[in-house]
């Protein structure tokens, strides 16, 4: 017979395995069909365990992406624009953040309470406008179109400020004594000690960017600008459905993300309690 | 020292505040004025005019709309009370000092750092009419389950959206909750086992009262992504079978990108974001201003 603690314990695991393996099967699924090289089996298998134990292995499905459509190009529009946000965004959201901890200046409340009644207008709400001032600008089937609208946000302004605002001012005093200029507190001071928060917003940054979907569907046509998310479209005009294909782009995209943030796991859970309520 | 050179701070702040202008503030005002006209994309020959309040009119009486502003609320009614519960007792469970906890903690927020448009195609497979989740359902029912083709029922396609969506994103709330757990001082449960609680008694009295605000906040957010339901309706059913997962985003995309009647879609958007607003108010006032500026 079991004691109260180890059966305590033996019903947690349980609870905890069936939960892992609602959680995992999907893509565990995703895995197995991808390296499936025989579309017929994949068929055959669908239904059944034995999708997880394909009995033929191999990198067709891979091959096949590459061959069938640019997707190095894809992976290229992807990396670059989620990139090119990212690093902007950080600059211009920190600058920002920073003038309003850091000055007192007339209008100084007007803009802050701006910014937090910004954080309250979800995307949605500004697309249809916004696919008609991006039109008019000729920007249409571009990369700016899809990096410059989403570099400044008030969200990110808003984290960063509230960690500026409990900046000790003796440190900046100190540096102002050396002769430096608020450029360089900025630069040589500010920015070396938030890089937690600035780890943050990237990764809150990289999440928003490398998923989005609505506005690149409506701004890009051709292959050419499309990120990987609405690339895969061409999948979805086509039939019957070669799932082996689909799940192999679907695996060389959701996996390389999976793997990173397994690693930077920890950042990533703090991120989300920071962007959650204190 | 100078905390007031207007050159310094014009720097600092001209980029974003340029940027917030152009693209959040000029179309957010926009959506407004927009309303009120027949704005095309590729303007007629007879350019934009003020047609007062006739998008409106049309709204009221748009049926598409209203069924998609009820699937909206439906999904909120069903999604957001399981996705919060199943998200706090992750927290729970992962929150327990046991050897695998951070194990399993991994796994069950992978979903959440995927792309929606990825997670939708696999699981579109998994709910084929020969697919895995029918043949679960068949074994485990020792054959009762006869097997349906989930996102083409009119019965089936949006409960099926419904649990694909939760399974989706129930890890982010779980890491919010845990992080609310993490912040109730020990000592309170300590004090509780002097006093001979519970476990059942420990959570109602000390772990729920603690997490209210994290309850609020998370209540309230998942209430919000629930409006905004779009990229996995697109991918699975495109609104269908005869419109059952039709969403008042999919009724925006197909009015304002495929039909390009900016003026309509404008008026869709605006009463979009009251609703938005009025659930972000309702945030505000049950957090009492938490976020107020320090």
């Amino acid at each position: 017979m079991f004691d109260f603690r180890t059966r305590r314990k033996f019903i947690l695991y349980t609870i905890m395995t069936i939960l892992f393996i609602i959680f995992f099967f999907p893509l565990l699924y995703m895995i197995s069909t991808s390296l499936t090289p025989n579309e017929d089996l994949i068929l055959q298998n669908m239904s059944t365990i034995r999708a997880f134990f394909p009995s033929e292995i191999g990198l067709k499905n891979f091959s096949d992406v590459f061959q069938r459509m640019p997707f190095g190009r894809f992976l290229f529009n992807s990396l670059f624009i989620v990139s090119t946000t990212i690093l902007l965004g950080l600059v211009v959201n920190s600058m920002m953040a920073f003038g309003l901890a850091r000055f007192n200046f007339k209008g100084r409340n007007l803009i802050i309470s701006t910014v937090l009644a910004l954080m309250i207008i979800p995307f949605e709400a500004i697309a249809v406008p916004l696919l008609l001032i991006t039109n008019r600008l000729g920007w249409l089937d571009s990369y700016q179109v899809q990096i410059i609208p989403f570099i400044a946000n008030p969200f990110y302004i808003f984290l960063l400020y509230q960690f500026f605002i409990n900046f000790p001012k003796e440190l900046e005093e100190a540096a102002i004594i050396d002769g430096a200029n608020w450029y360089q507190i900025y630069y040589k001071v500010a920015m070396p000690l938030s890089k937690p928060v600035l780890a943050s917003v990237a990764i809150l940054h990289f999440l928003m960017q490398w998923r989005r979907f609505l506005w690149p569907l409506m701004v890009t046509r051709g292959p050419s600008y499309r990120p990987l998310t609405v690339a895969m479209q061409v999948f979805f005009g086509e039939y019957p459905r070669l799932w082996g294909d689909i799940m192999a782009y679907v695996a060389m995209m959701t996996l390389p993300v999976v793997i990173l943030f397994v690693i930077l796991q920890d950042r990533y859970v703090s991120t989300v309690a920071r962007s959650g309520i204190k | 020292m100078n905390r007031s050179n207007k050159t310094v701070i014009g720097t600092f702040l001209t980029p974003a505040v340029v940027l917030l202008m152009a693209f959040m503030i000029l179309p957010f005002v926009m959506a407004f004025v927009l309303s009120f006209t027949n704005s095309r994309l590729i303007p007629g020959p007879r350019g934009t005019q003020y047609i007062g309040l006739t998008n409106y009119q049309k709204l009221v009486e748009d049926n598409m709309f209203w069924r998609g502003l009820k699937h909206n609320f439906y999904f909120v009614i069903i999604v957001v009370p399981i996705q919060t519960s199943l998200a706090l007792l992750l927290a729970i469970l992962v929150n327990q000092k046991l050897k695998f906890s951070k194990f399993f903690r991994t796994f069950y927020f992978i979903p959440t750092v995927t792309a929606m448009v990825a997670v939708a195609v696999v699981w579109s497979f998994l709910y084929h009419p020969n697919g895995l989740i029918n043949s679960f359902l068949t074994f485990i029912t020792g054959g009762v389950w006869g097997g349906v083709d989930f996102l083409n029922t009119t019965r089936w396609a949006f409960p099926a959206i419904m649990a694909m969506s939760i399974w989706q994103g129930v890890g982010f709330q779980m890491l919010i909750f845990l992080a609310g757990l993490q912040d109730i001082p020990s000592s309170y449960y300590e004090a509780a086992d002097i006093d001979g609680a519970n476990s059942w008694e420990k959570f109602k009295y000390i772990t729920l009262p603690q997490l209210k605000n994290t309850t609020t906040f998370v209540v309230i957010s998942t209430t919000i992504l629930a409006f905004r339901l779009f990229t996995q309706i697109l991918v699975m059913t495109n609104g269908g079978p005869q419109g059952s997962t039709y969403t008042v985003m999919l009724h925006i995309y197909k009015m304002a990108y495929q039909r390009l009647n900016i003026g309509y879609g404008s008026a869709l958007t605006v009463v979009f974001f009251i609703i938005i607003l009025i659930i972000s108010l309702l945030q505000r006032y049950l957090l009492g201003e938490q976020r107020e500026v320090a």
